[in-house]
């Protein structure tokens, strides 16, 4: 089928074919399985690069681990906006500028969302389930919600709105960071 | 990068919440040791809920990106960023060499990748002709330049002899002529023209953008710096300049290793191949020459900022055009040109031309 | 073709797309990367009836560089995608560089610097070991995130529990998009994942990280896609039926996801916001003709239908089931089989997306192509932590 309404003068003319009325036309590549890479089939190179980073908490986050040191959940307030920010940042994103004073935050929360995972970081099965929850902190604005685990609970029991308080490591085994706090466990069961 | 942007948008008299319409950041993962590097962005250039996008390339070509959209027409006001935070980096060998193809160039030996460099040095050096003293000037002319400069902090008082003596590490590329990593972030706000002489008596146009890449393979390559020399055609045919020998009055070009920047001022066409070695010593890159060369001090006295360095040298340009540039203030200048290098193993490079 | 070389320099034009191509398809495809990008680019540039040496400039999108193992894998990949010997630049915006790739390649066309541009995406998941989720320990927040040892699923299954609760939907209701996904898939040749399944294989398939399940999940794939995107006064000469891009956006929420209530993507409703400012589209339910929103999740689809306003909040689920979303309703979704019933090569999937809408529009979707007559369609992508959305809308009416 050749394009009628390309102008004489042109340079090409159109070309139309009948396969192209159904794309992709074909599907070039190469399927391989698993067994052709184990069963040594297929050349392949195996590199392991070492890579090493150590990155800044930077300042907020620095005073945020301190207080998780000490037991302690901090949050940020910012006057123009007034919401009270976890985890805490040195500027409000909202209104795009510096925050205005800490705030202690309390150990309680409530479970605003949840998932239970059979799966660990690189999709290898886990013997037990983790039960990763996005905790809204009391204290903070709605909605603001940090990320953890909870724990002392059987999963089919987690729901959306569960009351949960923060179970804490030793103060001597802590070490200022995130797993200070071991998991949160549910401060009340629904009937 | 907060206050990198706030310093900004505090120059262009703009809010970012509101007048903003799209921000670019310029990063790479691995340089980041992160995953997703636009993830990370938003909140500190005010772009939370805005239009923002990463491109994997220096800031040069974050530059491009923006040009491109304002003269789309899908935006007024481009916001350009990128940092260098090469402090976080421990491995920073292993990171090139995680960018050296892994078939092919990947396992030969296990030295640190900056051997690349020293053959290109050594082919580029036999061709041209070009002495070790003519390099080791270089470096001299760099970070003695960045003692001016306040935000240099690799600046030097040294002699060729200083410069000669320091350990051939990837012969004949010697130590003092490879930059060192430093940290630092820069960020640009880009206008259309109506825009811009809105909010400004004095902007500094972004004349010609031009950007190139040549091929992947670091082994198959010209070693000629030819990104550089098309990425300058396109830009100066863009910015209208037919002879850059005489239209261009001063220039910061890449000079991470130091015979870079002779390859690059010689790919940009400010002079002749054969000529530079009698150009260098009669002073003609100098601060106070014909033709001033890196007066800030380039990335040998400011640092390898990583895909920041097109940011290092498009702000001096800026600076200088604007006459903020402090002590390091040439006279007479209307156009000046940015040029990087994406750099090891890399075969691309960006070259933006700027004018009042 | 008349030898096209040279800058331009107008202002807003008209950009076409004139041809796509795509490769298989799998979890592990023989080629390399470079390998990849060629193939789908040979079959773009067949399509369009162009050659290499027609290219002004190459956009490349690809998807974070530990999947491939290579820092800097734009550089890597450009021989393959064409990029050698002229202006080639990278943009990575997470998942959603499978519609923000050819975004910027349109910025590339209408900015007036070039008349034909290449979009290229590739993806290779399979080279990382020991599985593609280890590359995506990564996205997390080092400090209050990564001890935690998250999997990339935990935010999904986390999203998808929060619609669930604030639209009171069932899984049932979700499984419908990956069976009709899946069935959709049968007709495409590069599907990795086609096949007949049921609402109960869905809900009886292993649990990965609930509510999420194995089938309601899109495969890690390998496979690469292309687009070639020409100035109008171009796009008339080598087709008869160019498709016109005729809005663009895109949107970046912020990196503070635990702060954001999941169940809305706000950030995918501000970048159709721009998409249809730009298109002059003001009820898109009714004239938005086809859609490829992302899916590599199943409720995804339906999260997406809402953030684009093509549903009510809550309403998406019902159009599924009455079957408004089939290739022979009302409003066609994913048309193609989707990341779902194709597979999930990340950048690459524009295959499934940008590329998919361009073929309906042109007729040219063979099985694939809806019932309905179709004038404007709408494709979209998300990426990163929940982040970002980007949005492309065409047309195959003349501008």
């Amino acid at each position: 089928m050749m394009a009628s309404s390309a102008p004489s003068s042109a340079p090409r003319a159109v070309k139309k074919m009948d396969w192209l009325r159904a794309c992709p036309p074909y599907a070039p590549g190469t399927y391989v399985r698993e067994e052709d890479i184990r069963g040594e089939k297929v050349t392949f190179i195996e590199d392991r690069p070492d890579l090493r980073y150590s990155w800044t908490a930077g300042q907020a986050i620095s005073r945020f681990l301190n207080g998780l040191k000490e037991g302690k959940i901090y949050g940020v307030k910012c006057n123009k906006c007034r919401r009270i920010m976890v985890p805490p940042r040195v500027f409000c994103e909202l209104c795009y500028k510096p925050i205005d004073e800490w705030v202690e935050l309390k150990d309680t929360g409530t479970v605003l969302t949840f998932s239970i995972s059979y799966v660990g970081p690189d999709a290898e099965p886990l013997p037990e389930p983790v039960i990763p929850a996005v905790i809204e902190v009391d204290g903070a604005s709605p909605g603001m919600g940090i990320l953890h685990i909870l724990g002392e609970v059987k999963p089919e029991d987690v729901y959306i709105g569960m009351r949960v308080k923060a179970v804490w490591k030793d103060e001597k085994e802590r070490e200022g960071a995130i797993t200070d706090i071991k998991y949160w466990k549910p401060l009340e069961m629904r009937r | 990068m907060y206050e990198a942007a706030v310093r900004a948008y505090e120059d262009a008299g703009i809010n970012p919440r509101k007048d903003v319409d799209s921000f670019v950041t310029c990063a790479e993962d691995f340089y980041e040791g992160f995953a997703i590097f636009d993830e990370f962005v938003p909140d500190q250039l005010g772009a939370m809920l805005k239009p923002t996008c990463t491109i994997c390339a220096d800031f040069l070509y974050g530059l491009a990106t923006a040009y491109m959209q304002i003269k789309a027409g899908l935006a007024d006001i481009v916001v350009v960023e990128a940092h260098s935070k090469a402090s976080d980096i421990k491995t920073f060998g292993n990171v090139i060499k995680h960018a050296m193809d892994p078939i092919w160039l990947r396992p030969i030996g296990s030295a640190h990748p900056y051997y690349l460099a020293g053959l290109e040095m050594r082919l580029y050096m036999h061709g041209r002709g070009i002495r070790e003293e003519d390099i080791a000037r270089v470096v001299v002319k760099n970070r003695g330049n960045a003692l001016l400069n306040p935000s240099a902090p690799y600046a030097a008082k040294l002699t060729i002899e200083d410069v000669l003596s320091s350990p051939k590490v990837f012969d004949p590329l010697k130590k003092a002529e490879i930059a060192e990593r430093a940290d630092g972030c820069v960020v640009f706000v880009l206008a259309s023209d109506e825009v811009a002489r809105r909010l400004t008596d004095s902007p500094v146009w972004l004349r010609g953008i031009g950007w190139w890449s040549e091929t992947s393979g670091y082994d198959t390559a010209s070693f000629s710096a030819l990104y550089a020399y098309k990425a300058a055609k396109m830009a100066y045919k863009m910015a209208g300049i037919t002879d850059p020998a005489k239209e261009i009055d001063f220039a910061e070009v890449d000079d991470r290793f130091a015979f870079k920047e002779l390859q690059h001022i010689e790919a940009l066409g400010l002079a002749k191949g054969p000529d530079l070695p009698a150009l260098i010593s009669g002073g003609y890159f100098e601060k106070d020459g014909e033709k001033p060369v890196n007066v800030s001090g380039g990335s040998l006295g400011c640092g390898n900022l990583l895909e920041c360095t097109g940011g290092q040298k498009a702000l001096e340009v800026v600076l200088q055009l604007r006459r903020e540039a402090g002590r390091r203030q040439l006279d007479d200048c209307e156009i000046g040109v940015a040029q990087s290098w994406r750099y090891l193993p890399t075969n691309s490079g960006a070259v933006a031309v700027f004018g009042v | 073709m008349e030898k096209i070389s040279g800058l331009k320099f107008h202002k807003k034009r008209n950009v076409a797309i004139v041809g796509a191509g795509m490769t298989l398809w799998r979890r592990r495809l023989l080629e390399t990367g470079r390998e990849l990008s060629y193939l789908a680019v040979k079959q773009a540039l067949e399509e369009a009836g162009l050659t290499l040496d027609d290219v002004e400039a190459v956009v490349m999108g690809s998807a974070p560089d530990a999947f491939d193992g290579v820092h800097i894998k734009g550089d890597y990949l450009l021989d393959g995608a064409g990029g050698s010997d002229r202006p080639y630049v990278r943009v990575f915006v997470g998942g959603g560089t499978a519609v923000f790739a050819p975004i910027a390649g349109y910025w590339h066309v209408a900015s007036g610097l070039f008349d034909v541009v290449l979009v290229v995406c590739e993806e290779k998941m399979s080279s990382v070991h020991p599985h593609a989720q280890t590359a995506f320990r990564n996205i997390w927040d080092p400090i209050l995130e990564r001890p935690l040892k998250p999997n990339l699923t935990w935010i999904f299954a986390m999203e998808m529990r929060r619609y669930m609760e604030v639209n009171k939907v069932k899984h049932e209701d979700i499984a419908l998009v990956a069976v009709k996904n899946k069935k959709n898939a049968l007709d495409h040749p590069c599907a990795q994942l086609p096949g007949r399944i049921t609402v109960e294989d869905v809900l009886k398939s292993e649990p990965i990280a609930l509510p999420v399940r194995r089938l309601d999940i899109s495969p890690p794939s390998d496979g690469a896609a292309a687009l070639v995107m020409v100035a109008e006064h171009l796009a008339r000469h080598l087709t008869d039926e160019p498709v016109w891009v005729t809005g663009v956006g895109w949107c970046l929420d912020t990196t503070w996801w635990t702060n954001r209530d999941l169940y809305f993507p706000r950030y995918v409703a501000e970048a159709a916001r721009m998409a249809y400012k730009m298109a002059h589209i003001t009820d898109p339910r009714k004239q938005i003709d086809v859609v490829e929103p992302y899916d590599p999740f199943d409720y995804k689809e339906l999260h997406h239908l809402e953030g684009l306003g093509l549903a009510k909040k809550g309403e998406a689920p019902i159009l599924t089931r009455e079957g408004v979303t089939e290739r022979d309703g009302d409003l066609p979704v994913c048309p193609s089989g989707g990341l779902l019933g194709v597979g999930n090569p990340i950048s690459a999937a524009m295959g499934v997306k940008a590329c998919e809408i361009y073929w309906q529009l042109a007729y040219r979707a063979g099985k694939r192509q809806v019932k309905k007559e179709v004038t404007t369609g709408l494709c979209q992508a998300w990426g990163d932590l929940m982040q970002i959305g980007t949005v492309m809308i065409m047309s195959n009416k003349r501008p």
